[in-house]
């Protein structure tokens, strides 16, 4: 039961935290805005069939997601792969964030990333905790998209 | 020396021309002496990626309203907010912002509370300027802060609230400016949009629905003032001396509509219930109605 394993911040995640906490005010914002511009374009088999992404209806901008788990090696990663409209940077920059530290990540550890994840970003004093949602809605998907693809596995 | 209105005949219809600038005299007037341009957006990150060049940034949450109490910033948090963008009392504010300018109305109504007088919105906001191809920069501006008075923010005439919305069913004629699936109960919040922990769908009994995005034009700017009228006069049933009151889900799309009703079509006593729905929505014992007709008001209960 992998989505039953203790909570565990992976040290990617960790490490942007991390890099949060050493900053503030406008620095932050500025550190978000990278996590946002960084966000990677859509391989093109996901940018022509944008109906394979699952909406995020949390967020205030629409953003959609799809995670990949990779069987093959003995302990299965998964790629995450999200779309988010320029118009909405902080949507893209929480996007920039998940993506920057669980893409390719084992699965066991995505799984292990606490729920409250949002919470521990200190960035609420720049965005306020009402636009945090919609990282924690993101968060979960990708966790609950982990778990169905190891289930049927 | 005051700051000149825009002559542009586009807006002389309407009843308070001064409260509108086109996206042509703000880039002829930005760098005026007394002038102020605020960019005021949904999103928090938008003002960091580009705005217009001399632009301060104004964000709903995280400088107009308490951090605390659900209310506004008082006198004093206004004044350090005003001295820090380098905004005088006397200065020509110029707001803009994204979605058809919500935000942006809503920042000028929340100027309005505390008596800023020369407070204007950029007719069709943010993404006119962009669409027409305008400069915008990442540069952030450096401005000296100013001594802004701290003036005691007046709420009555133009804010509602629920006790006040309450007592005047059925007397008062009130604007629900939300979807139409939100005004009939639906859904509880706008489709696209995240549910905001509301228990209980429909509209304030009385209530007319005119969805907020019937003011607007496709390139966002304000409707032509005959077809304001033909919609708030004509579909609505207000009348030009009506005391009105118009609510949203938390009061940012309704300061959209508080904005056409007070300053293109002049009436002289509109409130917006920033309470709204996320207030009503959750209060016990609250009447309610649903489906597309408006309904009567209940009388209170004991």
């Amino acid at each position: 039961m992998t989505n039953n394993a203790p909570a565990r911040m992976p040290d990617g995640l960790q490490s942007i935290i991390d890099d949060f906490a050493s900053l503030a005010g406008q620095d932050k914002l500025q550190l978000l805005l990278e996590f946002a511009e960084g966000l990677p374009p859509l391989p093109e088999r996901y940018a022509s069939h944008p109906e394979l992404l699952e909406p995020v209806p949390e967020c205030q901008s629409p953003v959609f997601l799809v995670v990949e788990v990779d069987h093959s090696a003995p302990k299965p990663t998964a790629r995450l792969f999200f779309s988010a409209p320029p118009e909405a940077p902080t949507t893209r920059g929480f996007a920039g964030i998940l993506h920057e530290g669980l893409d390719g990540r084992p699965v066991t550890e995505i799984l292990a990333v606490p729920a409250d994840f949002a919470l521990e970003l200190p960035v609420a004093d720049v965005v306020s905790p009402l636009r945090l949602r919609g990282l924690s809605a993101m968060l979960a998907r990708v966790k609950r998209q982990v778990a169905e693809q190891m289930g049927a596995a | 020396m005051p700051v000149p209105l825009d002559p542009d005949p586009a807006l002389a219809p309407y009843a308070h021309p001064g409260r509108l600038v086109s996206t042509e005299w703000l880039a002829a007037h930005k760098d005026d002496p007394g002038v102020v341009v605020v960019e005021s957006d949904e999103d928090v990150l938008l003002y960091e990626t580009g705005h217009i060049p001399g632009a301060v940034k104004v964000d709903w949450v995280m400088d107009l309203n308490d951090p605390v109490t659900r209310d506004y910033v008082d006198g004093a948090g206004f004044a350090k907010l005003m001295s820090t963008k380098g905004i005088s009392r006397d200065s020509t504010v110029v707001i803009y912002g994204d979605k058809s300018n919500w935000w942006a109305a809503y920042a000028l109504w929340v100027f309005t509370l505390f008596g800023h007088e020369d407070v204007r919105l950029l007719n069709g906001g943010r993404a006119k300027w962009i669409d027409e191809g305008r400069e915008m920069t990442k540069q952030v501006p450096q401005r000296a802060a100013t001594d802004y008075p701290v003036v005691e923010r007046v709420d009555a005439p133009i804010r509602a609230y629920q006790s006040q919305v309450l007592a005047t069913l059925g007397h008062v004629p009130l604007i629900d400016v939300r979807s139409t699936p939100e005004y009939t109960g639906a859904r509880t919040h706008m489709p696209e949009y995240p549910q905001e922990g509301v228990l209980r769908g429909g509209h304030i009994p009385g209530a007319v629905s005119v969805p907020w995005s019937r003011a607007a034009a496709a390139d966002g700017t304000f409707k032509p003032r005959a077809e304001l009228e033909q919609i708030y006069f004509g579909e609505a049933g207000l009348h030009a001396d009506d005391d009105v009151i118009a609510y949203c889900r938390i009061g940012e799309r309704s300061s959209h509509t508080w904005f056409v009703l007070t300053h293109l079509l002049g009436l002289p006593n509109v409130r917006n219930y920033d309470g709204s729905w996320t207030e009503w929505g959750n209060t016990v014992r609250v009447p309610i109605a649903q489906g597309e007709e408006p309904g009567a008001a209940p009388p209170v209960p004991a």
